[in-house]
C-alpha cells in the first residue's frame, strides 16, 4: 500500500515530521517498507534564461546566461534545446548534480570551446515524462531560485507500507490516518461523505443470483459526462504511487480505491446491453478483461453479466468491452461487496493481482459501499459534469456490528501493560470502536471496517499497539525453582550422539531433501502412492524418501562430478514408511566413496588409502549404534542386506531374531546404474528409533571393577573350516569354550589356498585368557585348548590346522 | 731395578697407546683382556709381586698397582667416549624428514552441519531458561497444521500454491507437509498439562525457491503456557535469547505489531545490526533493522483447540528460521547451498565434531 505525505495530510491534521510519521506507522503495526523522500529532485532549482546567443562554433547550440536567483552574477550554460530562449523559465542543475534521466553527474565542461556551468533540463532528464523535444518551460510567474520539485509538487514523499492481511481498513489512506490519529500523531479530519441527490431511478437494474458471493451491489448512472484527462493533482498522486493515469472516470475509481480502500468499477452505459446480473460464471465462459487478456471462468467464480455476456470478473477486473473511454457520455458506477474467500481464490486461479482484489480479499467496509459511490459521484460531477440517477442498492441487508464483551483487565493479563481503563477505552473510541458500559467488563461494538476483530484478545492488541509496544518492559519468566532436568527426548539424545560420533569418524554431515525422484524412492523400497506429493515443486522432488541413502549417494556423485571423488557423508534425519506419525522413522545413514576411509583418503608417502568397502560401512554403522546406546556386544550380524545392496557384501544388524537395527554394505550394481552414479561406494543405515530404551536405573553406580592379580595370556589357533562357515560362528564357539577364562577372541588371519582344498579356508584366531583364581599350569592350558578345539569342531566342523 | 721400572714404563706407554687407538667397543675389550685379563700383561706383572722380597715389593708394588689403575681408568674413559660416538652414529643414521605431512585425524576432518550446530546452540540457551525440546512429524493433517491453529477456511496458505500436499488417501483426506512447526504446539497441548515450556525444532516445507527460500527449511518454535505468561515475559525470553545467541552483551530489538492467525496480539521482531560492511553483519551495533522472528500471545482459539480454557491459561509462542539465523550469525549467503552437500561448503561452514555448544564453554569457538 503506497501513498504520499500530502495525501495523508488530506485526512490527518498533523505537524509531525516525515521521520516521526514513518516511525509511528511501523510501531503501530503498519510496517513502513520504503520511503521515497524525493531527495533526488532537490538539486533542481527554478532559473531564468537572461540571454541566449548562438554558439560561435555550432549551429544547433546556444550559449545562455542564466539567473538562478542566488543574487550572484548569471551563469553561463551551453544548451542544445530548440526552445532555449531569453526569458524562458526552467529547471536548472548545477555542476555536482545527478541527472537521473541520463545517469550523469554534472561537472563544469567545455562544449566546442565554450564553458558550460550547469544544465537546463528536459522532463525526460528528470524522469518526469518522455518529453525531450525541449527544456522545461514554466509559466512566467514561477519563482526563480526556489526548488523546482516543490513548485511542481514533485517533492511529496511516497511511503509504502507492507500490510498484514488482517487490516483491510488500512488499504485506504483515510484508514491509515485514523490509526495515526488514534496514536496521538494528529487529528483525523472529517471523512463523512455527503450524499448526492439523484434524479430518476437508475435505468439499469441489477439481479443478484449468487447472494453468497455478492452480499450487496450499488449502482448509479451519471448521464452526460465529458470524460478526458483528469486534473494534474490527481494524475500526480496516481503517478506517485505507481499508477498510470488513464482518463478521468477510471482515475476517479483508482483514486477512491487508495483514498478509502473502496474499489469501484465504471461501465460505459452505452455499451451495456439490458440489465446486469451477478451470477456464478458458466464453466468455460470467457471474458476479455481490461488488461487485454481473455480469461476462462469456472462456476466457482463470480461474474457480472449483461444481456450479452460476462462484462466483469467480480471484485477483480472489469471487462474491456464495457470499459469507459474518452467517448463515454453515460457512465454506470458500481460499488459492490464481494466474498473475500471467493475473490481470493478466483484471483489466484486466474493469476490476476489488482488493487481491487487486494482489498476485496481482505474484506472491504460494507457500510462504505454507498458512501463510496456517493464520493465517486461527487468527483465525477466535479471533473466530468453530468446528471446522476438515484442509487440502486441490491441485496444489501445492512451491517450488524459485532459486540465484544471486554474485561479491561485483559490488557494487563495478556501484555503486562498497566494502561488506565479510561485510556484503553479512549484508544478504542479513537479507532472507531464503541465501548459501552462502566463496569470492569465493557461491551465494545466493532466498527464495520474491522472484520478482523472478534474477541477480547483482538481488543488487547488494539490497545497495546496504540499505547505502544515499547512501553512493555521485559519481565523475566519466573524460574522453575529447580535445576532443569533432561531436556531432550531419548530420540533427540541419540540423534545428537550419532551425529557427533559419525563426524568424529571423519564424515561430513549433509542435510538433503526429504523428497526424492520416484525411481530413487522405488529402488529403496518406497514409492507408495500415499507418499507421493500431489504438487511437487519439481518432477525429481516427488516422493517422500524411504531411505537417506539415495540422497547421500546422489550428493556424493555431485561432489565427484566437481572433482571431489573421495567423500564421506552422513545424515541423521527422518525417512517415511507411511503417512502417519508412527511411520516416520529416525535414521542415521552414511556413505563413503572412493578411498574416503576412516584413516584418511587418497595417496600418502606412508601408505595409500584403499578403496572403501563393506567393512568401512559396517564399522560406521556399529559406531553410530554404539553412540546411540545400543547393546553392541549383543548385536548379531546376518549376511545379506536389503535388495539395493550387493548380496554378497552386505549385512543386517539385528538385536534378537526380530529387531533389525540397521544394514550396511556395498551397493548392488543395478542400484548404482539406476541412480546413475559410480563407485566405489559403501554405506549404512541404522534405525535410531528401533534401539530399545534402556530401563530406568535405580542407581548410577557402575558395577564393581574386578581386577585379576594373575597375568593375562594370549594363545593363537588356526582352524580349517568350510568356506561357508561364518567367522562370527567360529569366534562365538571359541568364546563359549570357557566363559570364565576367555575374555576375547579376535580373528587375525584368513587364508584360502589350493593346499587347503577348494571349499576350505583357514581362520586364525587369537584367544585372550584371563586367569582369575590361580596361575594356569601347562596342563590347565592344554585342557582349555582342547575345549576350544572341541567346541569349534562341534559348531563349525573345523579342525586345527596342521 | 731400573730395568723393571723401564719395562713398566714401556708397557704403560704401549697399553695407553692401544687404548687410544681402539675405535670401537670390541677393540677396547680386546685391549682390556690383553692387559687386565687372567693372562693379561698387567695381571702377569701383579702375579710377580708374590715372589718378591718385602723391600722389593715395597718399591715395585705401588708401581705395578699404579700402572693397573691408570690403565683401568684409561679403559673406562675410552669406553665411555666410544659409546657416545656409537650413539651419535646411530642417531645420525636414524634421522627422518619430520617435515613430511601426517594424516589429519578423522575428528578434525569430520563436520557437523550448521543446522545441527545452531539447533544445539538454541537448545543450550533455552535449556538454561527451563525449556525442553519437543518434536513432531513432517507429514501432518490439515487439522494440526491449519484448523487447530486458527487458520480460516480459504486462507491462502491452505492452497496448493503454498503448501505441499500428498496424494489423497482412500477416504479422500489429503495429508500435507507441515508448513511450520506449530502443529507440535497442538500435539503438545493434547499430551501435556501446563506449565508448558518447550522449543520445537524441525523441518518445514513451503512451495518456495530462491536465494533465501527453499522448499524445505528448518524452523524453531517456542511455546510457553501457564497462568501468567504475558507479552512482557515474551520480550524478556526473546531478548535474552537473541543476546545469548548472537553472543553480544546488548542488543536492541524492535517489536512491531503484526498478524498471524494463531497468535493475538501478534508481533514481529527486528534486531539491531550493522550491515554497512559488505558481506558482514554485526549485531548489537549499527542503524539497520533485520527481521528475525514472529511471535505473539497464543490465540484463544488455539488454546481451546489444545483443550485449555483461555480464561484460565495463557501463553506465548514464537517461531524463527534456524537456517535464517544460522545465515545471519555465520554469514552464509545462499540458503540453497545448505542442502547441496558440497563438501567444500561443509568443510568451510560446518563445525568440528568436538565443538559442542554449551553456555559454560561458549556457544561458538
Amino acid at each position: 500500500m503506497k501513498f504520499t505525505l500530502s495525501w495523508l495530510k488530506d485526512h490527518l491534521k498533523t505537524d509531525a515530521s516525515l521521520d516521526r510519521i514513518v516511525e509511528r506507522l511501523t510501531s503501530i503495526g503498519l510496517e513502513v517498507e520504503s520511503v521515497d523522500d524525493k531527495a533526488a529532485l532537490k538539486p533542481f532549482v527554478i532559473a531564468k534564461v537572461l540571454t541566449a546567443e548562438k554558439h560561435p562554433d555550432a549551429d544547433k547550440l546556444r550559449v545562455l546566461t542564466v539567473d538562478i536567483g542566488d543574487g550572484k552574477s548569471p551563469i553561463q550554460v551551453v544548451c542544445g534545446a530548440p526552445n532555449a530562449r531569453a526569458g524562458l523559465i526552467g529547471a536548472f542543475a548545477a555542476p555536482g548534480a545527478y541527472i537521473p534521466g541520463i545517469d550523469v553527474t554534472l561537472s563544469v565542461g567545455k562544449i566546442r570551446g565554450v564553458e558550460s556551468h550547469g544544465m537546463m533540463c528536459s522532463e525526460r532528464e528528470l524522469e518526469l515524462s518522455e518529453e525531450h523535444d525541449g527544456i522545461i518551460d514554466l509559466p512566467a510567474d514561477a519563482p526563480v531560485g526556489t526548488s523546482f520539485a516543490t513548485y511542481a509538487h514533485l517533492d511529496d514523499p511516497v511511503i509504502e507500507i507492507g500490510l498484514t492481511p488482517n487490516r483491510p481498513d488500512a488499504t485506504g489512506v483515510y484508514g491509515i490516518a485514523r490509526d495515526l490519529a488514534a496514536s496521538g500523531l494528529g487529528t483525523l479530519k472529517n471523512g463523512v461523505v455527503e450524499p448526492v441527490k439523484g434524479s430518476g431511478a437508475c435505468p439499469v437494474k441489477v439481479t443478484i443470483e449468487a447472494p453468497d458471493l455478492c452480499p450487496g451491489f450499488a449502482l448509479r448512472r451519471v448521464a452526460g459526462v465529458k470524460n478526458g484527462h483528469s486534473p494534474k493533482w490527481l494524475q500526480q498522486r496516481l503517478l506517485a504511487i505507481g499508477l498510470r493515469p488513464i482518463n478521468a472516470l477510471v482515475d476517479i475509481t483508482n483514486y477512491i480505491t487508495f483514498d478509502r480502500g473502496r474499489p469501484l468499477h465504471v461501465f460505459d452505459a452505452a455499451k451495456v446491453k439490458g440489465n446486469l446480473t451477478v451470477r456464478r460464471a458458466k464453466d468455460g465462459e470467457t471474458v476479455l478483461a481490461l488488461d487485454g487478456r481473455e480469461y476462462t471462468l469456472t462456476p466457482d467464480m463470480c461474474a457480472i453479466a449483461d444481456d450479452n455476456s460476462v462484462e466483469s470478473i467480480a471484485g477483480i477486473m472489469g471487462g474491456e468491452h464495457t470499459g469507459s473511454d474518452e467517448a463515454t457520455t453515460d457512465v454506470l458506477i458500481e460499488s459492490a461487496l464481494w466474498d473475500p474467500i471467493a475473490t481470493a481464490r478466483t484471483g489466484r486461479e486466474l493469476g490476476i493481482i489488482t488493487d481491487a482484489r487486494y482489498r476485496f480479499e481482505r474484506g472491504v467496509d460494507p457500510e462504505f459501499m454507498v458512501p463510496g459511490l456517493e464520493l465517486a459521484t461527487r468527483m465525477v460531477l466535479d471533473l466530468c459534469g453530468g446528471t446522476p440517477s438515484e442509487i440502486e442498492v441490491t441485496g444489501y441487508a445492512g451491517h450488524k456490528p459485532k459486540v465484544v464483551s471486554f474485561p479491561v483487565s485483559e490488557v494487563k493479563r495478556l501484555t503486562g501493560l498497566d494502561v488506565p481503563k479510561a485510556e484503553s477505552l479512549d484508544i478504542l473510541k479513537r479507532l472507531g470502536f464503541g465501548p459501552n458500559g462502566s463496569g470492569d467488563v465493557v461491551d465494545v461494538s466493532v466498527p464495520s471496517w474491522r472484520p478482523d476483530v472478534d474477541g477480547k484478545a483482538d481488543l488487547v492488541e488494539e490497545v497495546m499497539r496504540i499505547h505502544g509496544v515499547d512501553e512493555i518492559a521485559p519481565q523475566p519468566l519466573p524460574s522453575h525453582g529447580r535445576v532443569n532436568g533432561k531436556i531432550l527426548t531419548p530420540l533427540q539424545v541419540r540423534s545428537r550422539a550419532a551425529r557427533r560420533a559419525l563426524a568424529v569418524r571423519g564424515m561430513m554431515e549433509a542435510v538433503t531433501w526429504s523428497f526424492i525422484p520416484a525411481r530413487h524412492a522405488e529402488a529403496f523400497g518406497g514409492g507408495q502412492p500415499e507418499l507421493k506429493l500431489a504438487n511437487p515443486i519439481a518432477a525429481d522432488m516427488s516422493d517422500m524418501r524411504p531411505s537417506l541413502l539415495p540422497g547421500l549417494i546422489s550428493a556424493a556423485q555431485r561432489n565427484a562430478d566437481r572433482g571431489f571423488g573421495d567423500v564421506a557423508l552422513f545424515e541423521v534425519s527422518g525417512t517415511y514408511e507411511g503417512d502417519t506419525p508412527d511411520r516416520q522413522r529416525r535414521v542415521a545413514a552414511g556413505i563413503r566413496r572412493g578411498t574416503a576411509r576412516l584413516e584418511g583418503s587418497g595417496r600418502s608417502w606412508a601408505g595409500n588409502a584403499q578403496n572403501v568397502g563393506v567393512f568401512d560401512a559396517k564399522a560406521d554403522a556399529l559406531a553410530a549404534l554404539e553412540a546411540c546406546g545400543a547393546p553392541v556386544d549383543r548385536l548379531q550380524i546376518e549376511a545379506g542386506g536389503p535388495g539395493w545392496y550387493h548380496p554378497g557384501r552386505s549385512g543386517l544388524i539385528k538385536l534378537g531374531p526380530k529387531t533389525v537395527l540397521g544394514h550396511f554394505g556395498e551397493f548392488h550394481p543395478r542400484t548404482l546404474e539406476l541412480l546413475d552414479v559410480s563407485g566405489p561406494l559403501a554405506g549404512f543405515e541404522v534405525f535410531v528409533d528401533a534401539i530399545p530404551e534402556s530401563k530406568a536405573k535405580p542407581t548410577r553406580t557402575k558395577p564393581k571393577l574386578e581386577l585379576s592379580a594373575f597375568q593375562a595370556v594370549k594363545r593363537d589357533f588356526a582352524f580349517v573350516v568350510d568356506k561357508a562357515v561364518e567367522a562370527q560362528t567360529l569366534t562365538r564357539a571359541a568364546l563359549g569354550a570357557d566363559k570364565k577364562l576367555i575374555t576375547a577372541v579376535s580373528v587375525f588371519d584368513i587364508f584360502e589356498g589350493a593346499s587347503l582344498g577348494a571349499d576350505k579356508k583357514s581362520v586364525a584366531i587369537e584367544v585372550s585368557i584371563q586367569p582369575v583364581e590361580k596361575t594356569l599350569t601347562d596342563e590347565d592350558f592344554e585342557q582349555l585348548a582342547g575345549r576350544i578345539v572341541e567346541n569349534v569342531k562341534k559348531q563349525t566342523g573345523g579342525v586345527l590346522r596342521g | 731395578m731400573n730395568e723393571i721400572m723401564s719395562t713398566l714404563d714401556t708397557l704403560e706407554n704401549s697399553l695407553l697407546g692401544e687404548i687410544a687407538a681402539a675405535s670401537d667397543e670390541q677393540a677396547i675389550e680386546a685391549v682390556r683382556v690383553a692387559a687386565l685379563g687372567k693372562k693379561g700383561s698387567v695381571s702377569e706383572m701383579l702375579k710377580t709381586l708374590g715372589s718378591m722380597s718385602a723391600e722389593e715389593r715395597q718399591v715395585k708394588g705401588p708401581a705395578i698397582n699404579g700402572l693397573k689403575n691408570r690403565v683401568t681408568d684409561a679403559l673406562t674413559a675410552r669406553k665411555a667416549e666410544l659409546r657416545e660416538v656409537a650413539i651419535a652414529a646411530r642417531l645420525a643414521a636414524e634421522k627422518l624428514d619430520v617435515t613430511l605431512p601426517v594424516r589429519q585425524s578423522p575428528a578434525e576432518r569430520g563436520r557437523i552441519h550448521p543446522i545441527s550446530q545452531v539447533t544445539d546452540e538454541i537448545t543450550a540457551i533455552f535449556a538454561d531458561m527451563g525449556f525442553s525440546v519437543a518434536e513432531g512429524p513432517d507429514i501432518e493433517t490439515d487439522y494440526y497444521n491449519f484448523t487447530a491453529l486458527n487458520f480460516p477456511e480459504g486462507h491462502p496458505a491452505r492452497e496448493m500454491h503454498d503448501t505441499f500436499f500428498l496424494n489423497p488417501g482412500p477416504d479422500g483426506a489429503r495429508k500435507l507437509l507441515r508448513t511450520h512447526t506449530s502443529p507440535v504446539q497442538i500435539r503438545t497441548m493434547e499430551a501435556q498439562k501446563p506449565p508448558i515450556r518447550i522449543v520445537i525444532p524441525g523441518k518445514t516445507y513451503r512451495m518456495d525457491s530462491d536465494a533465501t527460500h527453499t522448499p524445505m527449511f528448518h524452523q524453531v518454535e517456542g511455546l510457553v503456557i501457564d497462568k501468567s505468561a504475558n507479552v512482557a515475559n515474551m520480550r524478556w525470553v526473546l531478548e535474552e535469547f537473541c543476546k545469548a545467541f548472537f553472543e553480544v552483551p546488548a542488543l536492541k530489538m524492535r517489536f512491531r505489531p503484526s498478524y498471524f492467525p494463531f497468535t493475538e496480539p501478534s508481533l514481529e521482531v527486528d534486531i539491531q545490526c550493522d550491515r554497512s560492511r559488505p558481506g558482514e553483519v554485526r549485531f548489537g551495533e549499527g542503524n539497520d533493522w533485520l527481521e528475525i522472528l514472529g511471535c505473539g500471545m497464543v490465540h484463544p482459539n488455539v488454546l481451546r483447540f489444545g483443550g485449555f480454557d483461555p480464561d484460565e491459561y495463557q501463553g506465548f509462542a514464537w517461531g524463527m528460521g534456524i537456517d535464517r539465523i544460522a545465515m545471519l550469525k555465520y554469514g552464509m549467503p545462499d540458503l540453497r547451498a545448505f542442502f547441496d552437500a558440497d563438501v567444500r561448503w561443509l568443510q568451510h561452514y560446518g563445525f568440528r565434531p568436538l565443538d559442542l555448544p554449551t553456555l559454560f564453554g561458549g556457544l561458538s569457538s
